[in-house]
């Protein structure tokens, strides 16, 4: 099994009040309430968490990029790979993942992925996104486009990363006269391409056609079924047969000395009004074009829903069908079990502290997770048979099988 | 109400619906970003004394889409050929809202084919006060609703409830908006020095709450324009096309006479 640490890094110290009282907590929510020195602090913080994430046994250090909202810290993916590169010496840095099409300049992206990979010694897990719809109106980028731009960049990626230049690139959304960037990935043929999504049939069959891994993010795991499936159709159609080395998951896991603490701490969860990125219009969730045509009306109707108050479940529910796992290690360990029977994936993000959870605390969860979970993870999933693409040694793509 | 046909015209790979009756100098009206509303009142009224063309902008409602255009300016450039190809001269086009805006377009592209300019809460410009309200940072329906400076006239348009069929056109129209005019939101930089060339006479017209498109955009306009005079309707929001029709038709008749 790949285990791997995540946090959003949240901007935990703006005014929660203000939050609730506007309704929402992104894209407009005000950054006059971002405090810088706290925010100082708060990157510091992180920069601990995550060494230690290292010398106590994690595989990988995910990170990610949101904009203009206080549950993300990260509105620049490549600036914390590359201090992930620089202060760590193991870990694999996984990025999930690069919001291609939100930015003008793939040719951008693969020059500092080539940094990273080779500041790493090829420690790089280079993920793709087409970024959430909230972030094309926070980076100011098409959404009529994105899905199309998506593609064409990663076409554009994987030929920088994989041929020689100079060349020309004359697409329909990105166009060069010379790309030779004098920086080349370590890592051949390329870096890992993970696709990390919630649930969308597009992205799933698209980076199964790839033979990409996707990474479910926090979806029920009652759904998770159904997304293998779909993964598993697309992955037959293309000519290979999938297994749990296609299949990674992310899960919010908070573990401590007791079941009180962990709870306490665990709540931290529902701390952006219970969805993990904040509270927003769905109209800004949703903007024009962004969404596949056949999901259009469903989209409409909810973007002209006047209430946008948050849709998620319960604590407790989410406990009890293990969207979110907390407790001791013994505790964290049998629950997480269960995810791993049911959902059988090689890749496991453990997503571990959110919200306000105090740094100690957050020190003390990534210490018990890594000397007291992730060994009994390793065992069940050698049990199971899930057998990460690392220990397989897969090929990166459907292109380089 | 007037006896319409419908009429599909290929125009570069792409099919333009209009809908069209009456008879006289041929009046050819555009709509807003939110898509086409069917025939209106406006179309009924100028009907009685006009050849009424109301046409579905390419990408919009009946109209297919040129997924090559990524401005509005393509749109123009497509009407333009769509006037040609229906052989029609000395129109005048009158553009509502985004419409305004491919009407200004299409007015600086060919204006041998134009008789007259009616703007309409035109869309184009940046504004010097104020700015356009961005469409992608409300709801379709809050959109609409902002268009309208009286809720009963919006009901009367639109209806009590949000049908489906509703919902779906506006997101459709809402997606080819942003096709053609994501970034910079509702404005050309490159278009308000060649209107200064255009040697037909224009009518710009403006809601007196208009909250959708400032008012100084009707200045500007007044101001590029050679040939141009400002009427602003009291009482009335953005789409006076839709809110107050028979005052604009007879804005329209009294301009044209």
């Amino acid at each position: 099994m790949f285990l791997s640490y995540f946090t959003e890094q949240p901007m935990s110290t703006y005014p929660e009040q203000v939050g609730l009282d506007v309704g929402y907590t992104s894209v407009l929510f005000s950054n006059k309430h971002f405090d810088p020195v706290e925010g100082s602090r708060l990157y510091n913080e992180r920069l601990e968490e995550y060494r230690l994430a290292e010398a106590v046994g994690y595989d990988g250090i995910m990170v990610n990029e949101h904009h203009n909202a206080p549950y993300c810290m990260q509105p620049r993916i490549t600036v914390w790979s590359s201090i992930l590169a620089a202060i760590t010496e193991r870990v694999k840095i996984v990025q999930l993942g690069n919001p291609l099409p939100t930015y003008d300049s793939p040719l951008m992206f693969a020059e500092e992925i080539a940094m990273i990979d080779m500041i790493s010694k090829g420690r790089l897990v280079s993920g793709i996104v087409r970024g959430a719809g909230q972030e094309t109106i926070c980076v100011n980028s098409n959404p009529a486009y994105n899905r199309e731009r998506f593609q064409e960049a990663h076409d554009l990626l994987v030929k920088i990363m994989t041929e020689d230049g100079p060349f020309a690139w004359e697409g329909d959304h990105f166009q060069y006269r010379v790309v030779n960037p004098w920086a080349r990935v370590l890592q051949q043929p390329h870096p890992r391409i993970w696709v990390p999504g919630v649930i969308s049939p597009e992205t799933i069959q698209w980076a199964a056609r790839h033979r990409y891994p996707y990474i479910s993010l926090n979806t029920p795991l009652h759904l998770t079924g159904a997304l293998w499936d779909i993964y598993d159709n697309a992955a037959r159609d293309a000519g290979y047969e999938p297994g749990p080395e296609n299949r990674g998951y992310l899960l919010r896991v908070h573990v401590q000395d007791t079941e009180e603490k962990a709870l306490e701490c665990a709540r931290e969860f529902m701390w952006m009004q219970g969805q993990f990125t904040g509270v927003g219009h769905p109209y800004w969730v949703n903007p024009p074009g962004y969404g596949s045509p056949e999901r259009r009306l469903a989209m409409a109707r909810l973007a002209n829903d006047p209430d946008i108050r948050s849709r998620a479940a319960p604590f407790e529910e989410q406990l009890a069908t293990h969207e979110i796992v907390a407790g001791t290690p013994d505790q964290v360990i049998a629950a997480l079990r269960v995810v791993l029977e049911t959902c059988r994936p090689s890749i496991l993000m453990l997503w571990g502290n959110d919200g306000k959870v105090s740094h100690a605390d957050a020190l003390r969860c990534i210490e018990l997770t890594g000397t007291e979970v992730l060994p009994a993870l390793r065992e069940i999933g050698d049990e199971l048979g899930l057998h990460d693409p690392f220990e397989l040694d897969t090929p990166v793509s459907l292109q380089y099988s | 109400m007037a006896d319409t046909t419908d009429v599909t015209t290929a125009v570069a790979g792409c099919d333009l619906v209009s809908t069209e009756a009456g008879e006289g100098p041929a009046v050819v009206v555009l709509h807003h970003s939110f898509g086409p509303v069917g025939w209106t009142t406006l179309a009924d009224d100028l009907a009685t004394d006009h050849r009424v063309v109301l046409v579905d902008l390419p990408g919009f409602g009946r109209s297919s889409r040129p997924d090559w255009a990524r401005h509005p300016r393509d749109l123009a450039l497509l009407l333009g050929a769509w006037l040609r190809r229906r052989e029609l001269h000395d129109v005048t086009v009158v553009g509502p809202g985004f419409g305004g805006w491919v009407a200004a377009e299409l007015a600086t592209m060919c204006p041998d084919r134009l008789g007259s300019l009616v703007l309409v809460g035109a869309a184009g410009l940046l504004p010097e006060e104020g700015r356009i309200l961005d469409q992608v940072l409300v709801s379709h329906s809050q959109y609409v609703q902002a268009a309208f400076h009286d809720p009963a006239a919006y009901t009367e348009v639109f209806g009590d409830e949000l049908t489906d069929e509703l919902l779906v056109l506006w997101d459709e129209s809402k997606e080819m908006t942003a096709r053609v005019s994501w970034k910079p939101y509702m404005y050309n930089r490159q278009m308000a020095p060649l209107l200064a060339e255009l040697d037909v006479s224009a009518l710009v017209v403006w809601g007196e709450h208009d909250d959708v498109v400032p008012r100084s955009c009707a200045d500007q306009y007044v101001r590029a324009l050679p040939d141009a005079r400002l009427e602003v309707v009291a009482g009335c929001g953005h789409a006076v096309d839709l809110e107050q029709p028979a005052r604009l038709a007879a804005l329209v008749r009294s301009h044209l006479a």
